[in-house]
């Protein structure tokens, strides 16, 4: 068991170097000099060629990424040219934010996700369980934008119960959460139905039933637990995709977070702010990967007790 | 006085599936009484199974017991509500199943597992609960029981988890024990030790068993009396002895001839020509008429019934009816 997480941990260290140097290649090629994007002005020719000398723009490519990752060794991801502070001091900031969303829209996700997906597994092919699928169907394929701006005109606009916009209360974070963990339960329902199914034709859900348990326990105890192991898996990885960033949803309920900075390093040309906050995300997905491999081999003792 | 533990009365369960009715158990009498040891034979997919399943009430959609009554000493369970029937499963009757492999839940230890089945129906604390689990491991042959209690279903062989399946069946003492083809899934070796583990349990707490097999090499190891089924129904039944010394029934000859003798050397076994029959268009008369050597002009016609040829013993052909066979074919 110990053997099987530090393999994965040692495994997932040259990938994450691998990405910070993809990441760091492809925003290279991009077309435009960061100099005259940070001088606004039209400027000499000459400062423009100073100050890139100065920063080092010049040295050769390997030079520049070896610079960059010892920087980000030390918690030094460079300086925003745009914002004018030190971008780990920015993701640090937006950071927090995102972490909420993730977290209450998970939830969100998981109290609606789960439940829904035990009642449709129960009441397979009855009319319950189509209009349960139907209503997670809808929330997968409903573009969050729209979902969004749907909420933010009757619960805001009409019924003027929520805050439209910002995120400084609770009051705030309640309309973000449902309509990003509307959009992540569906597939929570649709896997936990799914794999409940599955679980429920193996030959241990008969012994259990000839034990004399009632349904409701059979169901329960040694169905759902094996069930729930792909579904964790992918609950632990949805989070990880929360925590990197809801680009969409942050932007329409102008939330100050990852998703949001990274917009805006793009639309600004902001290299160093875009280079670091897409490095940051992506390793969050990683480490969310490598957490869910980690409590997959916690539910499933043939791992565990290797 | 009667002593009779479970009698079923002209049972029939069917599938409902949408190519049609499969009637997979086609009117069927099985009595048991306490602490016998009861045989069914068959080939596969004759409705063994689907026998214990309606016993147990355990079948799944799209299966029913459509008729008939299954009499657990006075008690119909047929009549019996989902929450009585929940306390008779695993108490009063118990099953074992042909899957040692599978029948295990792999996410919990054998010794919850086991403790699961004590708590289901006797009131006792966790820790009598363990007691009552570890002292049913060390009868039923588990190495080091305490160590072994706290083991998966994956770190066991085979053999192992069947006996842990043997000791969950036996653990609350029922009056009837119903093993679905316990050793088919094992190795000759351990099938033998198997066997032995039931017939030591059965002695030991007077539990009556019906032993569920398609090899009359087991019913000769460890029953009293025999049910052959072919096709939904019962063929012939009689006390071991009998079937063994006058088997009467073709299909009951054609079982023993694929019994493998360890005492012959053969190039193969025999087997019964032909398949089983599609339950969905069951020959018209003797439905084993179509692969039976001796069949006559009358078995394409009428069904034979099920003719008491004295001493107990049944056949369902009408080879033993001394009036058919009398007005000459
Ligand atoms: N789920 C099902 N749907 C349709 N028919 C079934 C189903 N399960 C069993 N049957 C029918 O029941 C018959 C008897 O099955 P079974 O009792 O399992 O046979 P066996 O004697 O091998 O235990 C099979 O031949 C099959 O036609
Ligand atoms: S009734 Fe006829 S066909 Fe059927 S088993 Fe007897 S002899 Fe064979
Ligand atoms: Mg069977």
């Amino acid at each position: 068991m110990v053997k099987y997480i530090v393999n994965r941990i040692l495994v997932t260290i040259p990938i994450i170097i691998a990405i910070i140097l993809i990441v760091f290649l492809l925003l290279q090629v991009l077309p435009g000099n960061p100099i005259q994007v940070m001088m606004k002005e039209k400027v000499n020719q000459a400062v423009i060629d100073r100050v890139t000398e100065q920063m080092g723009l010049n040295d050769p490519l390997m030079v520049r990424f070896g610079r960059y990752l010892w920087g980000m060794l030390h918690g030094d991801l460079g300086h925003s040219y745009k914002l004018k502070r030190p971008v780990t001091q920015l993701i640090m900031t937006a950071f927090p934010n995102t972490v909420k969303l993730a977290i209450t829209s998970a939830l969100v996700a998981w109290i609606i996700g789960i439940p829904t997906g035990i009642i449709s597994a129960i009441k397979k092919d009855t009319l319950l369980d189509r209009t349960l699928m139907g209503f997670s169907l809808v929330g997968i394929s409903l573009p969050v934008f729209w979902a969004a701006m749907l909420l933010q005109y009757i619960l805001g606009y009409k019924l003027k119960l929520l805050p439209i916009s910002g995120y400084s209360t609770i009051r705030h974070m309640i309309m973000p959460a449902i309509v990003l963990g509307w959009a992540s339960s569906g597939s929570i329902a649709r896997l936990t139905r799914s794999s409940l199914l599955g679980v429920m034709k193996n030959d241990y859900i008969r012994t259990a039933r000839a034990k004399g348990l009632v349904e409701s326990a059979v169901v329960l105890r040694h169905g759902l637990k094996n069930s729930m192991i792909p579904v964790v898996t992918m609950m632990a990885m949805q989070f990880a995709s929360l925590l990197s960033g809801a680009v969409i949803t942050e932007s329409v309920f102008g939330i100050g977070g990852i998703g949001q900075l990274m917009v805006s390093a793009i639309s600004q040309r902001d290299m160093p702010l875009l280079q670091s906050s897409v490095v940051f995300s992506t390793m969050i997905i990683i480490i969310g990967n490598l957490v869910a491999d980690i409590l997959y081999s916690f539910l499933d003792p043939k791992i565990r007790t290797q | 006085m009667d002593d009779t533990i479970l009698k079923i009365r002209g049972l029939k369960t069917q599938f409902f599936t949408s190519k049609g009715v499969v009637p997979a158990v086609d009117g069927v009498d099985v009595t048991v009484r306490a602490g016998e040891a009861v045989g069914l034979v068959g080939e596969s997919g004759c409705g063994k199974s689907m026998t214990a399943m309606s016993v147990m009430q355990l079948l799944q959609h799209p299966g029913r017991v459509v008729e008939g009554e299954i009499w657990l000493k006075d008690r119909n369970l047929l009549k019996l509500s989902k929450r009585e029937m929940c306390d008779v499963r695993g108490n009063e009757i118990s099953m074992i199943f042909q899957e040692p492999m599978t029948s295990l839940n792999p996410v919990f230890t054998i010794g919850r597992q086991v403790m699961e089945a004590v708590r289901q129906h006797q009131d006792v604390s966790k820790e009598e609960a363990k007691e009552i689990a570890i002292d049913i491991f060390r009868r039923i042959g588990i190495p080091e029981p305490e160590k072994r209690f706290y083991s998966y279903p994956h770190q066991l062989s085979g053999g192992l988890r069947q006996r842990v399946m043997i000791g969950m069946a036996m653990v609350c003492n029922p009056s009837l024990m119903i093993c679905d083809e316990p050793t088919t899934a094992l190795d000759v070796t351990i099938e033998a030790q198997i066997l032995y583990l039931i017939k030591e349990m059965q002695k030991e707490k007077g539990t009556a068993v019906v032993m569920i097999t398609h090899n009359l090499g087991v019913v000769a190891e460890s029953c009293d009396y025999v049910y052959v089924m072919y096709a939904g129904k019962i063929m012939e039944e009689a006390s071991v002895y009998e079937i063994f010394e006058h088997p009467t029934h073709p299909y009951t000859f054609g079982l023993l001839n694929s019994i493998p003798k360890t005492t012959e050397v053969k190039d193969h076994l025999f087997t019964i020509r032909g398949l089983v029959p599609n339950l969905l268009s069951l020959p018209k008369g003797c439905r084993f008429c179509t692969r039976c050597d001796k069949a006559m002009q009358i078995c394409t016609e009428y069904e034979p019934d099920l003719y008491d040829i004295g001493g107990g013993h049944k056949v369902r052909c009408f080879l033993a009816n001394k009036e058919v066979m009398e007005s000459g074919k």
